[in-house]
């Protein structure tokens, strides 16, 4: 038998471990809610939100291996699509689109989502057209260029006209509102007292669960595999007639558009939006989930969103309390600590597991 | 019965004033086995690189099955109908044997988006073609139990099938290999020497740019023999062989043989 790596994807054990992960999917907010209490079960909801930002950034920097540094700006045009939307803001600048609409905009998430992963997919295109031709550390630094721009340009926009309220952030985003019910508000379901939290988190997890599917269908398409060969070797997949530039754009397009559905959520559930959200540490951070679960694997790379999401929240509850029973004060700022931590668990991930925690068999770092 | 597949009139792509290709011309009939050779720089690779539209040739025309050929991208060569392999081998190494056959089979296919996320039937279809297709390719080539390995834990030899295999896919009208036996043993050529000949005897037209003279001489149906980028001898291999004007490219001015 030759030492050879056979990749032979065993169907039963995947189809065992899709229902381990509906099962946990479900059940996590009453698990983590009946430990933690609801800011856990926030935690969670915001896992979910970089879950799909991660899925989106997986087929721009895992399948089709482009570095891209500036995702959080596909983010934060979904954000900012819904809540100017869906708040007051724009009516009060614009007297008279508020004689046309005297009740509020109040626009519908069937109708938000869409048009926010559609606007987000035309940034993806705006921002792939000229940087298709570089590589690897040049596109790297364009993209992160390009996110700043996306973030300064928000903070900005409050002059001449105000479209943004610049640094301030725009208020008073409405609550996603579905089929009758406010998920803003704590609602009696079935006789079940549901949280705000709680509702939000099974939107999101309903979401997710459509994202990883429609990334799990192009993985094993046509169009999945041209992106991986694009990834593996450039030349050779022109040679075998793929037209890289457009297979490029078309990924970063699809990437986008789940960045922006990821943000118009975000928007919502949070009711308020700044600049401040979509700093460059958050696309490094979306970056570092991908890189460190596994790129170009799903698993790992929902793996990577929940370690990174819940880890820092763990250790600044920790860190505390374990201070005061280990000294009986606290010495060192939580904060820190969680800071430090967090810069360690990437070093030790990056020594000795540089293909991420759990990668994929077949392998994909580029 | 043959007929001219791919015919190339006076080529020429100087570089800085110093002439890579002067004035070549070949036809290459469909059904054979052509074969480039000629000593280092005579200018092989630039004719490669012009015809598989990486270079632009300053003038001259190429004709393929009679078509005008003059592709502007590299992507569009392998839809033309010329489909290539690597001097030094460039399969996707992280993807399955079969994967990288499936990529070659891009080209004539159309499945997009929408397929791959609604997996309507004609998609599914088309996926299912793609891949009996691929198998039976890694089959052809003898890689049949080969599937689902990586590429790059396939030998060496291996690794030289699988890519004639993924540029198979393609459905060329015309199989261009840039020095397949480069860095094979003894035995490994022999085995694609019978290979070559099999892909022939089916039908394809292959171009053989190479190194090895004793391989081109055995399995090439007619020679061209290029020297400081113009053609001094085309011919069957017997022929070539005794030319005075190749001997002396090969072994200098003066040699005997």
């Amino acid at each position: 038998m030759s030492l050879a790596t056979a990749v032979s994807p065993s169907s039963k054990r995947a189809s065992l471990g899709l229902l381990l992960f509906a099962l946990a999917l479900v059940l996590a907010p009453w698990i983590v809610g009946h430990a933690g209490g609801n800011t856990w079960v926030r935690t969670l909801d915001f896992a979910l939100l970089y879950i799909m930002l991660a899925l989106g950034l997986n087929i721009v920097v895992g399948y089709a291996g482009l570095l891209d540094m500036g995702f959080i700006a596909f983010y934060a045009v979904g954000a900012y699509l819904a809540a100017l939307l869906s708040s007051p803001h724009l009516l009060q600048q614009f007297p008279a689109l508020l004689a046309l609409l005297p009740e509020g905009m109040h626009t519908s998430i069937w109708l938000i989502l869409p048009l926010a992963a559609l606007l987000a997919a035309g940034f993806g295109v705006i921002l792939g057209a000229p940087t298709l031709r570089l590589r690897g550390d040049y596109l790297a630094i364009v993209t992160l260029g390009f996110g700043e721009i996306i973030r300064i340009l928000l903070r900005n926009l409050d002059r001449p006209v105000n479209l943004t309220n610049g640094p301030k952030g725009i208020a008073q985003v409405d609550p996603v509102t579905l089929l009758g019910v406010n998920l803003g508000r704590t609602q009696e379901l079935f006789g079940l007292r549901l949280p705000s939290v709680y509702l939000y988190y099974y939107l999101f997890a309903a979401l997710v669960v459509l994202i990883l599917f429609a990334c799990i269908r192009l993985e094993r398409s046509r169009i999945g595999r041209a992106w991986m060969a694009i990834r593996e070797d450039e030349e050779a997949a022109q040679a075998m007639g793929l037209n890289t530039l457009r297979l490029k754009l078309l990924a970063f397009a699809i990437g986008a558009a789940f960045g922006g559905i990821s943000g118009a959520l975000f928007a919502s559930f949070q009711g308020f939006v700044s600049p401040e959200s979509f700093t460059l540490n958050e696309s490094i951070a979306v970056l570092a989930m991908v890189v460190l679960g596994g790129m170009g694997h799903i698993p790992g790379v929902i793996l990577g969103c929940v370690l990174l999401a819940a880890l820092p929240e763990a250790l600044r509850a920790s860190m505390g309390p374990l201070q005061q029973a280990l000294f009986g004060q606290v010495l060192v700022d939580p904060e820190i600590i969680r800071q430090l931590f967090y810069g360690l668990a990437l070093i030790l991930a990056m020594l000795y597991r540089p293909a991420g925690l759990w990668p994929s068999r077949t392998g994909g770092a580029p | 019965m043959n007929h001219p597949l791919l015919q190339i009139e006076k080529v020429n792509k100087q570089f800085g004033g110093v002439a890579a290709l002067d004035d070549v011309s070949l036809s290459i009939e469909a059904g054979e086995i052509y074969g480039l050779i000629g000593p280092n720089g005579a200018g092989k690779t630039t004719f490669f690189n012009v015809m598989t539209g990486l270079y632009t040739p300053d003038s001259g025309r190429f004709q393929l099955d009679g078509q005008e050929y003059q592709p502007t991208a590299v992507h569009q060569v392998a839809r033309a109908g010329i489909a290539r392999t690597f001097q030094n081998i460039r399969l996707f190494n992280a993807m399955s044997a079969l994967e990288n056959v499936m990529v070659g089979r891009h080209v004539r296919t159309h499945n997009g988006v929408w397929a791959a996320l609604s997996g309507h039937s004609r998609g599914r279809e088309e996926e299912a073609q793609t891949r009996a297709h691929a198998h039976r390719l890694l089959a052809y080539v003898g890689l049949a139990g080969f599937a689902n390995y990586r590429a790059d834990s396939l030998s060496y030899g291996h690794q030289r099938r699988l890519e004639i295999a993924r540029a198979l896919a393609t459905e060329p009208r015309l199989l261009a290999l840039d020095e397949p036996a480069a860095g094979m043993n003894a035995s490994e050529k022999v085995q694609l020497r019978s290979l070559l000949e099999k892909i022939r005897d089916d039908g394809h037209t292959l171009l053989l740019i190479e190194h090895d003279v004793k391989l081109v001489m055995g399995v090439c149906d007619r020679i061209s023999v290029l020297d400081y980028g113009r053609v001094i001898a085309v011919g069957a291999p017997a022929e070539v062989r005794r030319h005075p004007q190749v001997i002396q490219a090969y072994l200098g001015a003066g040699a005997h043989v």
